[in-house]
């Protein structure tokens, strides 16, 4: 019949654009995750690579009290990353809703720069200023806080400002993009309908943001597991995250299989907080984040 | 003498000139579980203006788009000039489009819409032009070439959106509401441009509304549509005059349908039952049978109001009365509930709400309607 | 309802401060004389200077930018006609295709980076340019795609329709109508991927050869050993390309908005 060999006509031409994506996906996407988990199974060999002898050791591994450590030190500084990423973005994201269009693109830009400059530059930055004798040292010293110059540098606070401060643009923009679209007449309609101007704001706009909200927090805890050279760089090398163990097993230690066992974990994890964004918001792609 | 010899032949030849352009033979379309269209067939002929009337969801895009070639029927075939082209892509079929929402291609100014089915064709460029400016002239956008669509009017975009799809000289004119988005005024306006262009071009247009007003002052026939069947085809005044069913009568008109029992039938006269006494409807073909169940289409223009019932009538309750633009509009209910719209000239002040009056017509101006054997 | 008090504009402000500092300090410390940040020793272009004359720098710096142009270019490429064709498509798994393809961005860089290393071990690739261009293309093309996507979504179907119904073949179509339509979200796409793989040092750390290194790299190796002003001189030309690519993309994005 002429109508079924139109439709596959045109079905066989739609192929051809879509063909290079899902070969260049199949080919690097998904066959390299699928040899990282066939690798999470196998064995260390006694010098270099690895011998196919399968086993669940990898994983069984990371259950020693040393390495759980690191993933339970590793949620922590991504959780604490993530509150405070809320706590400091949100008012920012909500604020800048409420100005005027002209200061709205401006903020806009203001904010999406620094974002786009090398993340590196912008620890180097903090280096500046954190180091022993560094500038906020000496505005301490010079208004007479305190009398020594503070071993900011190189600490748990360093390199949690690091992380705050790297996905801080994310949360921004995440409740941002929500609460430009809040139609303000509901908060005018809580108050006239006699709440405080708190009470509203607790049972109306957070509700109303919340998709940006969780949004941004799925934005900034994933990469937050991944960061490491932040720890690197501004924590020298003394806190030890699942980012800089993954590193380590695969160029110092060279026992790809653990580090591949580490990285399915941590991938289940991020899946999992995908999946569980996903379910709560009904929410089916993250483009309108872009 | 002469002329009317002449404007006797002329009309006969006329007649056997007018050939069939578009044959649509039982056409079926689904969409998932919806049946959208369900047996629809109709011949089409050269030159003609013909309109798809109906409310919206009634399938009258679907058949457009069919007809256009941006859908393919599940079963039916269609014929434009003789030739079979149920499965021929739409950039193969002499046929174009005036879209909805005219289409115009945003990155392109008018004289580059325009021209853009003849540059496909690889059409000299001079020839484009003087082309695009002949068309131009004929919406009356003259000097608009440069223009981008951004910065039309509505109605300009639409006058531009005709030029596009006329310049082929296409065998049929397909029209999808063209005219929905403008004001009244402009409206109004546009429906003798664009019947005066019909004329001009000699192009077939078929055309889809859901006004009933643009339906019969545009068209040469009519087509009323519901629920993916065609209900009624006909000439505007057959559709006025004569509608087949209630629906038709209900939609073009606004029509009183009234449910009664023919109680007897003597010399082309109907006596008819009703809820609160008795009507007289007049037949002309119909055929009645005493005793049945029979439903009558009154245009509320047709209503005459008694106060006794000396003359006849159903008896009925004034609920409502109103006033606007030199007509009177009184709202009646009749003893089944069924409300009985009257309009007239001028203004009786003596009517009162909650008075009782008598509803009345002339036989003549009773249509049947619901005939089964329709 | 106004809020009368001052308090957004000032937290605004606070917060614009803190985000820009470190930025600010390495500018105005890409102009010390003295070698360390801990003492200002007075003005001077001379870092400038020694940025153009370090090979090795130099070296990265093309490095980065023709690995940039490739992953871009490729990105360009997959990601337009892979939305082109995906919005279209209409089967079951076609959802699952697009998770998958647009993973790269959403899990962890590092394991990305792990993944393609060993992957690229398996098959024997050489580390460098090749590996490269491959880990950079992989997160460049959902950026692309998704841009082009979801300004696909918003072009009226109608336009293709009219071009097809005017005589135009389902190619023509694409070309006269959806292209110029979408140009701009490519274009941006396109300037995105760029900026985001002249960034990149998680991945390319990983799928680097010894010989190959890119700008990112090299300021990370420089962090971790010894600084010298010169990184600050480089970063500030770096923020200024960035800056422009920016920019540019924003432009060229606002324009033709239909």
């Amino acid at each position: 019949m002429e109508k079924k060999e139109k439709k596959k006509k045109s079905k066989s031409k739609l192929w051809m654009t879509v063909a290079p994506l899902y070969i260049f996906t199949i080919l690097f996407v998904v066959g390299p995750l699928i040899y990282m988990l066939n690798l999470s199974f196998m064995t260390r060999a006694e010098v270099w690579g690895v011998v196919k002898k399968f086993t669940f050791d990898n994983y069984l591994k990371i259950f020693e009290p040393v390495y759980l450590d690191t993933f339970i030190e590793s949620l922590k500084l991504s959780l604490a990353t993530t509150l405070i990423t809320l706590v400091v973005g949100y008012p920012f994201g909500y604020f800048m809703a409420k100005l005027s269009a002209k200061w709205k693109k401006i903020m806009m830009l203001l904010v999406v720069v620094p974002f786009w400059t090398n993340a590196l530059i912008r620890m180097y930055g903090w280096i500046i200023i954190f180091r022993s004798n560094g500038l906020l040292d000496k505005a301490l010293i010079g208004i007479g806080m305190t009398e020594k110059p503070l071993k900011l540098l190189y600490s748990y606070p360093a390199v949690l400002v690091g992380m705050v401060y790297s996905l801080l643009p994310f949360m921004i923009l995440a409740i941002y993009s929500v609460a430009e679209k809040m139609d303000w007449s509901y908060i005018e309609a809580a108050r006239d309908l006699g709440a405080s101007r708190l009470q509203a704001f607790l049972t109306i706009t957070v509700k109303l943001t919340l998709p940006g909200i969780l949004s941004g927090v799925v934005l900034v805890f994933i990469p937050s597991m991944g960061l490491f050279f932040i720890s690197d760089i501004l924590g020298g090398g003394k806190i030890m995250l699942v980012g800089n163990l993954i590193r380590d097993q695969l160029f110092t230690t060279r026992d790809w299989p653990f580090a591949a066992a580490l990285s399915v974990v941590l991938m289940i994890l991020t899946s999992l907080i995908i999946m569980l964004y996903r379910k709560i918001t009904h929410v089916r792609d993250l483009e309108g984040i872009l | 003498m002469r002329s009317y010899i002449c404007a006797a032949v002329g009309g006969g030849m006329e007649e056997i000139m007018s050939e069939v352009i578009l044959e649509i033979n039982h056409i079926m379309k689904n969409f998932g579980n919806t049946e959208v269209l369900k047996d629809i067939d109709i011949k089409i002929e050269e030159g003609e203006f013909i309109t798809l009337l109906g409310s919206s969801g009634c399938g009258k895009t679907t058949i457009l788009r069919i007809i256009a070639g941006l859908e393919v029927p599940d079963s039916g075939t269609i014929f434009l000039n003789g030739k079979d082209v149920t499965n021929v892509e739409p950039n193969k079929r002499d046929v174009n489009t005036v879209f909805q929402n005219y289409a115009l291609f945003p990155h392109m100014n008018v004289e580059e819409n325009i021209g853009y089915s003849m540059k496909l064709r690889k059409v000299q460029k001079k020839a484009i032009n003087e082309k695009v400016k002949e068309t131009l002239e004929l919406v009356q956008l003259s000097g608009y070439e440069k223009r981008m669509p951004s910065e039309l009017s509505g109605g300009q975009k639409q006058r531009v959106a005709i030029a596009r799809a006329i310049v082929n000289n296409p065998k049929v004119l397909l029209l999808d509401e063209p005219l929905g988005a403008l004001d009244l005024q402009l409206r109004r306006q546009m429906q003798m441009e664009l019947k005066r262009m019909q004329k001009k071009l000699g192009i077939t247009f078929i055309y889809i509304t859901h006004d009933q007003e643009e339906a019969i002052n545009m068209s040469d026939r009519i087509v009323v549509m519901r629920d993916g069947k065609f209900e009624q085809i006909g000439t505007p005044t057959e559709i006025y005059d004569k509608p087949k069913t209630s629906y038709v009568a209900e939609f073009v008109g606004n029509a009183n349908i009234i449910h009664g029992t023919t109680t007897s039938i003597q010399d082309g006269l109907a006596v008819v039952t009703a809820p609160g006494g008795n009507v007289e409807a007049e037949i002309n073909e119909e055929q009645l049978v005493v005793g049945e169940d029979v439903t009558l289409a009154i245009r509320s223009e047709n209503i005459i109001l008694h106060l006794d019932k000396s003359m006849g009538g159903l008896k009925s309750l004034l609920k409502e009365k109103s006033f606007a633009s030199g007509m009177q509009k009184i709202i009646l209910e009749i003893e089944d509930g069924t409300e009985v719209i009257s309009s007239s000239l001028g203004m009786n002040t003596d009517l009162a709400v909650n008075s009782t009056l008598y509803i009345n017509f002339n036989p003549s101006h009773g249509i049947i309607v619901d005939l089964q054997s329709v | 309802m106004k809020n009368k008090t001052r308090l957004p504009h000032l937290y605004l402000a606070l917060l614009m401060i803190i985000m820009y500092l470190p930025i600010v300090v390495v500018i105005i410390y890409s102009f010390n004389v003295s070698k360390q940040s801990t003492i200002w020793g007075g003005w001077t272009i001379n870092w400038y200077k020694e940025v153009f004359r370090d090979s090795s720098l130099i070296e990265a710096l093309k490095n980065s930018l023709v690995l940039g142009l490739l992953s871009c270019s490729i990105a360009g490429l997959i990601g337009t006609i892979g939305a082109v064709g995906m919005v279209k498509a209409t089967y079951k798994s076609k959802g699952l295709v697009e998770y998958i393809s647009t993973l790269p961005i959403m899990i962890p860089e590092i394991i990305l980076g792990m993944v393609f290393m060993v992957f690229f071990s398996l098959l024997r690739l050489p580390f460098g340019m090749i590996t490269l261009v491959i880990g950079h293309a992989s997160f460049c093309i959902p950026y692309v795609f998704m841009m082009v996507k979801a300004r696909l979504v918003g072009i009226d179907k109608s336009y293709i329709e009219a071009a097809k119904d005017l005589g135009a073949t389902e190619v023509r179509a694409f070309l006269d109508i959806t292209l110029p339509l979408i140009s701009p979200a490519i274009v941006s796409g396109m300037l995105l991927a760029f900026a985001m793989s002249l960034d990149d040092v998680v991945i390319s750390i990983f799928v680097t050869g010894a010989k190959t290194n890119t700008l990112p790299i090299k300021i990370y190796t420089q962090l971790k050993t010894g600084i010298t002003p010169k990184i600050n001189a480089l970063s500030t030309l770096m923020l200024l390309g960035t800056l422009i690519l920016v920019i540019l993309s924003n432009v060229i994005g606002k324009r033709k908005r239909v």
